[in-house]
């Protein structure tokens, strides 16, 4: 059966579109077919850390429309041939997008993909409401300071009453935290809110640390989800969440400041 | 062609009816004073204003209708509206009262008409059996957490077994349990019961209130902060203490 994944967090710029390729292209990784659909119409970035912003032809608001199909919208991954992106339209705004143009591509969707990632834009409007309507899982991409908490739990409110799966009375959403941007540096500083802290106000299970890095902007500069840079401590991040996601144990890492092996020998900040 | 879709028309269901509770704020009226009225509908709606604002409202009439008072339904009627409150039924009015009322659009709730007849003789009646206590409002139970930007109201008690987050705002006619951390705006007793307590295992407000007294987050002593406690008012003034 397939699921559809939405990543939200509310506020803007803690790490969405970054966490949609990496998780994304994850799933594909572990041998699952996977779409990754940019819901930030107007905004779109997601064809950029992809790095197929070349060949963008038709976009989800065309296919709403009805002026493409799906699968002539669906860009095949260069890096994973199990990899699907949905671009958004740069030249409409998110009134385009309509509930039940969605559902339908969602429909279509999930008749063959394992896993269907929601790439929300920031904001509590209609794209953001729209990217989780349809959501069977949450990942809450949160950044260790007060505003973004609070605009996750506010993201969370509304998961937990207006989503699809709330609105039918069916089991609610799963609700997963991934905190991104963690400096444990800097939570010693006492800068910056720790993980306790951040689970301690929303009260969410995590499904991982992803900590500051400077791989996250060089895979974003190259078109690479940062997931495929098994080198760099974000990029293992990413790929234990994933690991974790599908119910494999791993410990969590990144969250204590003392270097691991890795960063001993890799020099992961 | 029509009459295949002429036999769809018969055959697919697109209405259905249900049968269906709903708890609505019930307006007894005691007293015909139409002045007086309006003020404390104010006074109430300004406890929670958004609570009010286009709820849909019962006229009760039966305690004003004992008394044998009479009240200008098409006054009252104006009145609820012009507060931005929605009547959507009446009961307990003599027929003339009904009558008005469903000229008016709004329908009568039969259970409790009263005619001039049975007003004399409920007057007559020797010592007629106190109103049965409406039942006590159930408590309404929360076991997920409450979430910035959510609001809950409970009509009798509310219970909440998880945290209320910053943000969150939780009402109730009674008292307010809160088995986690209370983050959130909390008013208890807000149709003005001051005996009306909040109890809370870990208290972080941004607001308590009791029957409409408040305190806000900067007025709490640091010495309650993050303590069990219960709130209760004592000559109006809220008192936190330590449970």
């Amino acid at each position: 059966m397939a699921r559809v994944i939405v990543v939200t967090s509310g506020k803007g710029g803690v790490g969405k579109t970054t966490t949609s390729a990496a998780i994304a292209m994850g799933l594909a990784k572990k041998g699952h077919k996977t779409a990754v659909i940019d819901f930030d119409v107007g905004l779109r970035n997601l064809d950029l850390i992809m790095g197929c912003e070349r060949r963008v032809v038709y976009d989800f608001v065309n296919v709403i429309n009805g002026e493409a199909t799906l699968n002539q919208a669906l860009i095949r991954d260069k890096n994973c041939n199990l990899l699907y992106i949905l671009p958004a339209s740069q030249t409409r705004d998110k009134d385009a997008l309509s509930q039940e143009g969605v559902g339908k591509i969602l429909d279509e969707l999930k008749k063959d993909f394992k896993y269907i990632v929601c790439d929300s834009p920031a904001g509590i409007e209609k794209g953001a409401h729209l990217a989780m309507y349809f959501a069977d899982d949450a990942f809450i991409v949160t950044n260790p300071e007060v505003s973004s908490v609070r605009d996750s739990d506010r993201m969370l409110g509304i998961l937990s009453s207006k989503s699809r799966r709330a609105e039918l009375n069916e089991e609610p959403i799963k609700e997963y935290l991934l905190l991104s941007r963690y400096s444990p540096d800097r939570v010693k500083l006492g800068e910056m809110l720790s993980v306790d802290d951040v689970q301690e106000i929303l009260s969410l299970h995590l499904l991982g640390v992803i900590p500051e890095s400077k791989s996250v902007l060089n895979a974003s500069n190259s078109g690479m989800p940062v997931i495929l840079d098994e080198k760099s401590d974000a990029g293992q991040a990413y790929a234990d969440i994933v690991a974790r996601y599908l119910g494999e144990d791993k410990p969590h890492r990144f969250i204590d400041e003392k270097k691991g092996l890795f960063g001993m020998f890799f020099g992961g900040k | 062609m029509s009459l295949d879709s002429q036999q769809n028309a018969h055959h697919s269901q697109i209405l259905e009816f249900k049968s269906s509770t709903f708890s609505v704020p019930v307006l007894v009226l005691v007293g015909n004073d139409v002045i007086a009225i309006e003020q404390q509908l104010q006074e109430k709606i300004h406890l929670a204003p958004e609570f009010f604002k286009n709820s849909p409202l019962l006229l009760d009439l039966q305690e004003l209708n004992k008394n044998a008072l009479d009240i200008d339904i098409t006054g009252l009627t104006r009145l609820i509206r012009k507060l931005d409150l929605l009547p959507i039924g009446i009961r307990g009015g003599t027929k003339k009262q009904t009558q008005h009322a469903l000229d008016l659009g709004i329908p009568a709730h039969s259970s409790h008409n009263v005619t001039a007849s049975s007003v004399s003789q409920a007057q007559q009646a020797p010592d007629p059996a106190p109103v049965a206590p409406a039942i006590a409002p159930a408590t309404l139970m929360i076991t997920h957490p409450v979430r910035s930007g959510q609001r809950i109201y409970a009509s009798g008690d509310l219970v909440i077994l998880a945290q209320v987050s910053a943000g969150a705002e939780i009402l109730a006619e009674g008292n307010i349990h809160v088995y986690g951390s209370l983050r959130g705006r909390a008013l208890a007793g807000v149709q003005g019961n001051t005996e009306a307590r909040i109890f809370c295992s870990d208290l972080q407000a941004e607001l308590i209130s009791i029957a409409g007294n408040y305190k806000i987050s900067e007025d709490l002593n640091g010495a309650v902060l993050h303590q069990p406690v219960q709130i209760y008012l004592q000559d109006h003034t809220l008192v936190i203490k330590d449970i």
